[in-house]
């Protein structure tokens, strides 16, 4: 009988409770700390990876939790045998929990949008990609606002109008007004981002070309798991390819029966001028993959068997970014986003975006596809290239000096 | 009226003298009684959530620790972890049957079928499902899909890994990767198997909802759970045999040589013979059934919701008939929303326009639903049981997920955040995890029903803390990854160096994951102990108004014994005015409740009105009470 009152009394159970865990606690601690002297350099990485060990603690959490299941249960039963009112109010307590929790959360979110806020892309370094950064901060600010004010509606509400015996909910099963007010207002700001997105969409998928700034044509083929870059050469147009003619030489299947394929030139990163249209064709030879380019606000897939075509204009060069940033190892790159295989979480390449000048320079270093090996597979004579390092200003002569050329050889 | 009531005969007949004798295996495996098929899919549904589970913590002890061996995953997994680190195929593997058994398997079959199975009869006053052999059938169909689904783990090229959507070419040709040999084929058969189930289902829950109601019980007094489930279904219908159609041409484009889904295809140096198909045809059969198989997921758990919510908040559900027209407006909407899945694949820009204003309309039913759910917890009497806990948890992930869809419906947005990790936090919180509380909240709101006994109620606080607060942890910070612009579906960030300062939050990650997914272990072992040892549970444990509380504890076949109870109110009268309790079943008649009823009660009936006028002249009401 003594032991029954014993443990009835919720005084000793919750004091018994508490001297177990904390003598179970400080014991295992002087334990440790008696291992770290003895031992100081036992290396636990092992032990840390091995599955008993997690497996142990857990079991040794879930007593803990048994443990106190346990004694909030005899405490309640102890105030159930002394005939007072419940032991725990736990619609108090997870009312209270729930205060805490947006308390928490709000400052969490702050927390969040300060740190891991300041860790995103930069501004972006395209014109069209301005635009979507507007609406995207407008876009962040509505919602913002109306996850924080419905957030604390929610658990407010949750907080001021928990269960009381002694109060009767407010019976209110509709009201036309207020439910048209919330159809209308979510309504009318929804038009106004549609129309927003709609135009913003509008102005980069339709574009209508300035005939005295001509874009810049760049064709990227996209393969498991690399990008093959195709500038177009002095004619301004990569040329046509044909998939059935790929062969090892002819890895993207030009063809080079087309005359603006004969002057193409291949890349190993994509160099742009600041300050020009690009005309990006994509194309994938296997599977669906996904050209991204996040700092320009650049995506759109590469898709077997058809063209996909994003235009843009960079606005900063490589150098600016750097600064801008305080990165001297800032680089532009874009990359595969959409799943296409082993290889899809490392297929990426170099983008760098220079000055016209630095442009003109670096193109004209760059080698043409066509090479003796494709001449012969392609019954092209063997050029003797006598008028290649041409200046670029007359490139577009000699060009199509060779163009004439070999017209000829074709024609004969 | 007189088919209904020519059914109710008929059933009665049948509850009365079909006692037949019941065996272990009729009773247990090839049930046709629809709650013990409602438990079979709960079962399945939860054990398949554990599996898919437990594959997502593989993929996140990856994604923290990229540069280092666990031995313990080569013991688990064999030669796809060699010396304890996953192998970039199986890590893509993974994710592929994370995704598709958490959609389908969980979250349409282990969610609706459970529901859907359980409370529409016992909701709308029926013995059983109309066609309880189809309903068999259906779950049959949705075990073999699930074996089939599993099976593929154990065959040498591994299980289908081209992402739950499983875009072609990738997943077409056998030699883009591993899984797109066998492993595919099995994901395949294994769809067509669990479209059948889902169709079965679905045709069933139409008919019983609208053939077999009790007397009284008009479309206008179904709770909203029954709403739900029964646009839910249509959903299904009407959108899951068109993935079937695209699933079947893509079984012949793998195996019989065909070019829908192919054209221009060099593997290598290969060139292969297809010509003619388009990749992006696939895409658009497959989200004409993917998108509204989003709101199949999320519509069955914002019923139950509506339901828990009203019953704990003590009062009505707050705009009962906004909260249907929501639903049939989200249903009606999300046939033609599709298209915001492929804004970037190169479908024509137009189109990418016309999918943005669609999409972005969709949210405004949505915000209705929220502000409902709102508006009832104004001024409601609030009892924090484990399924009210887990019902606001789902508001609250319905909100904060639901927003950054109006990121992502804005096509100009979703240039730069198209397959980042901003589209994986959006859906795990908007359908993942706000679907997930909803289907937690209906079972431990309706385990008292399915099956007879209380869950523990502390182990089911704890549950709901730990999963709430861990969920928020998981997916809030993988926002940010995907604003800066880190693709998903990567093995490893270690090749780019803008990626490496998300390491850390990698392992944060993981870490708050793996503590979600040990809350799970308290959810699992309240459920199984609850089932055998739970207390008994009373008649009605939350005090409700719906019709299922009615029927006996024990279950019966035909689940009530003599007539079925008859309707006479809505099913939301908590806290009514003038009643002395806070709850009115809705069995019970008018004629008891004089001094609450209100004049909307009487839908315009003149002589109840008059009745009801006469009754208050002969019975002042006392003002000030």
């Amino acid at each position: 009988m003594s032991l029954r009152k014993f443990i009835t009394n919720k005084t000793t159970a919750a004091l018994a409770v508490l001297l177990t865990v904390f003598a179970n606690t400080s014991a295992f601690a002087q334990e440790a700390a008696a291992g770290a002297a003895a031992a100081p350099k036992v290396d636990m990485g092992e032990v840390y990876k091995s599955v008993i060990f997690y497996t142990l603690i857990f079991l040794a959490v879930c007593v803990f939790i048994a443990i106190i299941g346990k004694s909030i249960k005899v405490y309640e039963l102890s105030r159930e045998a002394q005939g007072k009112p419940i032991g725990i109010n736990w619609n108090g307590v997870h009312a209270s929990l729930f205060a805490l929790f947006l308390v928490l959360g709000l400052y969490g979110v702050y927390w969040e949008y300060t740190v891991h806020g300041s860790m995103l892309l930069p501004d972006a370094a395209s014109e069209h990609g301005k635009k979507i950064d507007e609406m995207f901060n407008l876009t962040l600010i509505i919602t913002t606002i109306v996850f924080i004010a419905t957030h604390i509606l929610l658990f407010g509400f949750a907080y001021i109008y928990k269960y009381s015996a002694k109060r009767k909910a407010y019976y209110y099963p509709h009201n036309n007004t207020i439910e048209k007010i919330w159809t209308i207002v979510p309504a009318l700001v929804l038009t106004v981002l549609v129309l927003m997105g709609f135009l913003t969409w509008r102005s980069i998928f339709f574009k209508v070309e300035d005939p005295n700034n001509k874009p810049l044509q760049i064709e990227v083929t996209s393969e498991q798991f690399k990008w093959s870059i195709r500038y177009p050469g002095a004619d301004g147009i990569v040329g046509k390819k044909n998939y059935k003619l790929t062969t090892a030489s002819n890895t993207l299947g030009i063809d080079f029966k087309d005359l603006n394929s004969r002057d193409d030139e291949m890349a190993d990163e994509m160099v742009i001028p600041v300050g020009k249209p690009i005309k990006l064709i994509l194309n994938s030879k296997d599977v669906i993959h996904s050209f991204y380019m996040p700092h320009f606000r650049v995506q759109l897939n590469t898709v077997p068997g058809m063209q996909t075509i994003f235009e843009f204009t960079p606005t900063k060069t490589t150098r600016q970014m750097q600064e801008e940033t305080n990165d001297p190892n800032f680089k532009f790159l874009f990359f595969c986003a959409k799943i296409c295989g082993s290889g899809h979480w490392n297929m990426q390449k170099d983008v760098r975006v220079v000055s016209e000048a630095e442009y003109k320079t670096w193109i004209a270093e760059q080698k043409t596809y066509l090479n003796d090996d494709l001449r012969k597979q392609f019954n092209l004579p063997v050029a003797p290239a006598p008028a290649k390092p041409a200046a670029e200003g007359d490139s577009l002569a000699t060009d199509s000096a060779a163009v004439k050329g070999n017209q000829m050889a074709l024609n004969k | 009226m007189s088919t209904i009531a020519l059914h109710d005969e008929h059933n009665h007949d049948h509850a009365d003298h079909g006692h037949h004798k019941e065996t272990l295996i009729s009773k247990y495996i090839f049930s046709m009684d629809h709650k013990m098929i409602a438990k079979q899919f709960l079962i399945t549904g939860i054990i398949m959530a554990v599996i898919a589970m437990g594959l997502s913590i593989l993929f996140r002890i990856q994604l923290a620790w990229p540069d280092q061996n666990f031995p313990f995953l080569e013991t688990f997994l064999g030669k796809w972890a060699e010396g304890g680190r996953i192998k970039p195929d199986f890590y893509l593997a993974l994710v592929t049957i994370h995704g598709t058994i958490m959609v389908f398997f969980v979250l349409t079959a282990g969610l609706s079928g459970t529901f859907s199975n359980l409370l529409i009869p016992l909701q709308i006053g029926a013995r059983d499902m109309a066609s309880p052999f189809l309903n068999m059938l259906s779950y049959w169909f949705f075990f073999m899909a699930c074996v089939i689904m599993m099976s593929s783990f154990f065959i040498q090229t591994g299980p289908a890994s081209g992402g739950w959507t499983v875009y072609p070419p990738l997943s077409v040709v056998a030699k883009a990767m591993p899984g797109s040999g066998m492993g595919m084929t099995l994901w395949l058969i294994s769809m067509v198997l669990f479209v059948a189930s889902s169709l079965m289902g679905g045709i069933n829950y139409v008919s019983t909802i609208l053939n077999m109601r009790t007397k009284g019980m008009d479309l206008w007094k179904m709770p909203l759970p029954i709403w739900a489930f029964f646009l839910t279904a249509i959903l299904g219908i009407l959108s899951f045999p068109v993935l079937v159609a695209g699933v079947v041409l893509m079984v012949f484009d793998r195996s019989f040589g065909t070019s829908f889904y192919l054209s221009d295809i060099v593997m290598g140096t290969d060139i292969l013979p297809n010509e003619g198909g388009s990749p992006i045809l696939w895409q658009h059969l497959f989200w004409f059934l993917g998108h509204p198989e989003v709101y199949i997921v999320i519509m069955p758990a914002l019923g139950i919701s509506s339901e828990v919510i009203s019953v704990n908040s003590r009062k009505p559900i707050f705009g009962y008939h906004a909260m249907v027209y929501s639903l049939i407006g989200i249903t009606v909407l999300s046939f033609i929303v599709w298209g915001h899945h492929m804004f970037v694949t190169g479908m024509n820009p137009l189109l990418g326009g016309v999918f943005m204003i669609t999409t972005l309309i969709i949210a405004v039913p949505s915000a209705v639903k929220t502000f409902n759910y709102l508006a009832t917890l104004w001024r409601g009497n609030i009892r924090f049981t484990p399924a009210m806990l887990f019902a606001i948890g789902l508001v609250s992930f319905f909100i904060s997920g639901g927003l950054t869809g109006i990121f992502l419906g804005n096509a100009s947005l979703d240039i730069n955040l198209h397959d980042t990790y901003f589209v994986v936090a959006h859906f795990h919180l908007v359908m993942g995890s706000a679907a997930i509380f909803g289907m937690l909240a209906g079972v431990y709101h309706w385990f008292p029903r399915m099956f007879g006994k209380m869950m523990n109620a502390k182990l089911g606080y704890l549950h709901f803390w730990l999963t709430f607060i861990a969920a928020y942890l998981v997916f809030f910070p993988l926002h940010f990854l995907g604003l800066d612009g880190v693709p998903r579906r990567y093995y490893a960030f270690t090749e780019f160096e803008f990626m490496k300062k998300w390491l850390t939050v990698n392992v944060f990650v993981t870490w708050a994951a793996i503590l979600a997914a040990l809350a799970q272990v308290a959810f699992l072992f309240n459920f199984f102990y609850s089932i055998f040892k739970g207390k008994k549970a009373p008649q009605n444990p939350w005090e409700a108004n719906t019709l299922e509380w009615t029927a006996p504890v024990e279950h019966i076949h035909g689940n009530w014994p003599g007539e079925i109870p008859t309707v006479y109110r809505w099913p939301y009268d908590y806290s009514k005015p003038g009643h002395d309790v806070d709850f009115i079943p809705q069995t019970v008649p008018f004629s008891q409740t004089m001094s609450s009823n209100l004049p909307h009660d009487f839908e315009g009936n003149a002589e109840a009105e008059k009745i009801q006028q006469d009754w208050e002249l002969a019975n002042p009401v006392k003002e000030n009470n």
